[in-house]
């Protein structure tokens, strides 16, 4: 089977202007990805499955996998001017100094789908593609027209992670109820404090349920304040 | 009629206006029925929402989730080797193959080495795990298409030898619970193996038993020839895996192309079937159990010493290296696999099974579409799923 490398480069001359990207992963097992850009994952997926040297006609896995925003903490020289007593005489110094700086890595929501071929007993190829981010630009396009075992396992990233397949024919919530809202899977996923509810609560139940009311009302009452002062 | 890959837009279920009969000469509505979820044929909680033209299916979408308990998210908050007995309650019937792909998963993600013995232990309760899985899926099938009693309980005799085996071994029936990464949990006695062999030799036996019963009988054939057929290119475009995919004739057996464990060291077919229809599949089963046998005596003849566990392995902190695996077998059901991603914490920052059931129910509409309801039930009952498996 060609390496990741060559697939690569196999893609680019195949579908132009398709960005694809190596991810290298460290683990023994070395199973390297592809990332690939949503707007030509289309094209590529056709081309892995239909060229006949790679002939990627099983599509075994589909996974998807939440990436929050990341609170990334980093150490920085910084130099600064300082009032310093050298000798009994008061001096403007320079010296630098660790300062820690954060800053936020947007956080994205991505696909991950497994191929193998039938035909020449090769696999796995992995190909990934990320969202824009988690909120508003979580379109990805499906991959069900090219192979249809994507069919039910995209579904269930789109109701257990929210990412919305462009092209699936039949894009509904699978595991969880139509009415459900939210998306279990995601990292900050909050469970409902209440969603045991039962007729006669006790317990720790109670307790929560308790809480919740508390919380609810407290709630209320904060949002009755703020639109006052606005 | 045979199945054809359909493309998008679908209309729905509740858009069927009063469509006119397609049979000649008779006039009528079209009949929406519910089929479960409490539905004796669909081995557990499963709906399929049919519409019926007379008996005709004209369309079978099926409903999950009755069973969803979000087992990926419950793996993201527990420690790697904490998952191990939630994925016997996967496929609760093979809870030993669902053990060992979750096993060879993380040995790919570590890079753990199994043991000689282990591996043959692994490949000895495989077998007979696939061996007990298959008996059992044609003893449903056939009680299914209505034959009551008889041949599902010649199955669940034999199968009942086999659990008696786990239960000795690990301590449980169907909750085995026994991998670990690496290797296994308990070292089997002498005895143990002896009553093994004992077993296995008496598996023949029974195999011939069912076949005679079986395979010939004229209801059987007549209820299964020609019924749900999956034509091989839609079977590989879908994703079907095990007995289905090599029912309808594609040569693909994981064991064979990965050679996962130490199944190289051993001579078995792959027994492949023609037409794809359910005949074809319960014959697949069949005879994968007797190549089952033949690998099992293969393996039982020289069982080595040595240790039972890579002594890498580690219970407490344990902790891979950040980076991600996708580990398969091939399950009774079909492709088993875990994908995993670690981020260097002692839980996996993602863990994703995925289910065999779950992706051979894919085409269940493509065979069914034109059947007659009654035959919904067999075409269902020979795709062999495992509800725990499906929802999660």
């Amino acid at each position: 089977m060609k390496t990741i490398e060559e697939i690569k480069a196999a893609i680019e001359a195949a579908v132009p202007g398709a960005g694809v990207e190596v991810v290298v992963n460290p683990s023994p097992c070395a199973q390297h990805s592809l990332r690939l850009d949503p707007d030509s994952a289309l094209a590529v997926a056709r081309f892995l499955r239909d060229d006949p040297e790679l002939a990627l006609d099983f599509l075994s896995n589909v996974t998807g996998v939440d990436w929050p925003d990341r609170e990334i903490s980093e150490k920085v020289k910084v130099a600064r001017t300082v009032a310093k007593t050298v000798d009994g005489v008061e001096q403007q110094v320079e010296e630098t100094v660790d300062e820690i700086r954060k800053r936020v890595e947007p956080g994205c929501l991505e696909a991950v789908y497994h191929l193998y071929s039938v035909v020449r007993k090769h696999g796995p190829v992995v190909i990934r593609m990320r969202t824009g981010n988690r909120t508003d630009r979580v379109e990805l396009p499906s991959l069900t027209p090219v192979w249809r075992s994507g069919e039910f396992q995209e579904r269930e990233i789109f109701d257990l992670f929210g990412i919305v397949f462009n092209g699936h024919p039949d894009l509904r919530r699978i595991l969880m109820w139509d009415n459900f809202k939210d998306h279990p899977m995601r990292r900050d996923y909050v469970e409902p404090d209440d969603y045991e509810y039962e007729p006669t609560a006790h317990d720790a139940v109670l307790a929560k349920a308790q809480a919740h009311r508390a919380a609810a009302q407290a709630g209320a009452k904060g949002q009755e304040g703020a639109g006052a002062a606005q | 009629m045979t199945a054809s890959f359909k493309s998008p837009a679908e209309p729905k279920l509740n858009n069927l206006d009063l469509a006119p009969s397609s049979e000649p000469g008779i006039s009528g509505d079209l009949l929406e029925v519910a089929m479960g979820p409490h539905h004796p044929s669909t081995h557990g909680v499963f709906r399929m929402d049919i519409v019926l033209d007379g008996e005709r299916v004209i369309r079978l979408k099926p409903v999950f989730g009755y069973l969803h308990r979000n087992h990926e998210k419950i793996a993201e908050n527990i420690t790697y080797i904490a998952s191990m007995p939630y994925t016997d309650r996967l496929d609760y019937i093979c809870s030993l193959t669902n053990n060992w792909a979750y096993a060879l998963a993380v040995e790919k993600l570590v890079g753990l080495e199994v043991p000689e013995r282990a591996e043959y232990l692994r490949i000895i309760l495989g077998e007979l795990t696939r061996f007990q899985n298959h008996a059992s899926t044609i003893g449903f099938l056939i009680q299914e298409m209505g034959a009551s009693g008889t041949p599902l309980m010649y199955a669940f005799r034999e199968r009942e030898k086999i659990l008696d085996l786990f239960e000795s071994l690990t301590g449980s029936r169907m909750m085995c619970n026994y991998m670990r990464f690496g290797g296994c949990r308990v070292d089997p006695s002498a005895e143990w193996l002896d009553q093994v062999r004992k077993v296995v030799a008496g598996l023949p036996a029974f195999t011939d038993e069912i076949d005679r019963l079986l395979t010939s009988n004229e209801i059987l054939m007549a209820r299964t020839q020609g019924i749900g057929i999956l034509p091989p290119d839609l079977a590989v475009n879908a994703g079907i895996t095990g007995p289905m995919l090599r029912a309808s004739g594609v040569n693909y057996d994981i064991r064979k192309i990965d050679s996962y464990g130490i199944y190289n060291r051993f001579t078995f077919r792959v027994p492949l079937g023609e037409r794809g229809d359910v005949y074809d599949r319960y014959m697949i089963r069949l005879l994968e159990m007797r190549e089952s046998i033949r690998i099992l005596e293969q393996a039982l003849k020289n069982v080595p010493g040595g240790p039972i566990v890579d002594p890498k392995s580690k219970i407490r902190g344990f902790r891979p290296k950040p980076g991600e695996a996708y580990g398969r077998i091939e399950a009774p059901k079909g492709e088993l696999g875990f994908y995993l991603i670690s981020d260097g914490g002692p839980n996996p920052y993602r863990y994703r099974v995925r289910p065999p059931s779950l992706v051979n129910l894919t085409i269940l509409e493509d065979m069914c579409l034109g059947a007659a309801v009654a035959d919904v039930v067999i075409i269902f009952g020979s795709v062999d799923i495992v509800l725990g498996e499906v929802d999660r």
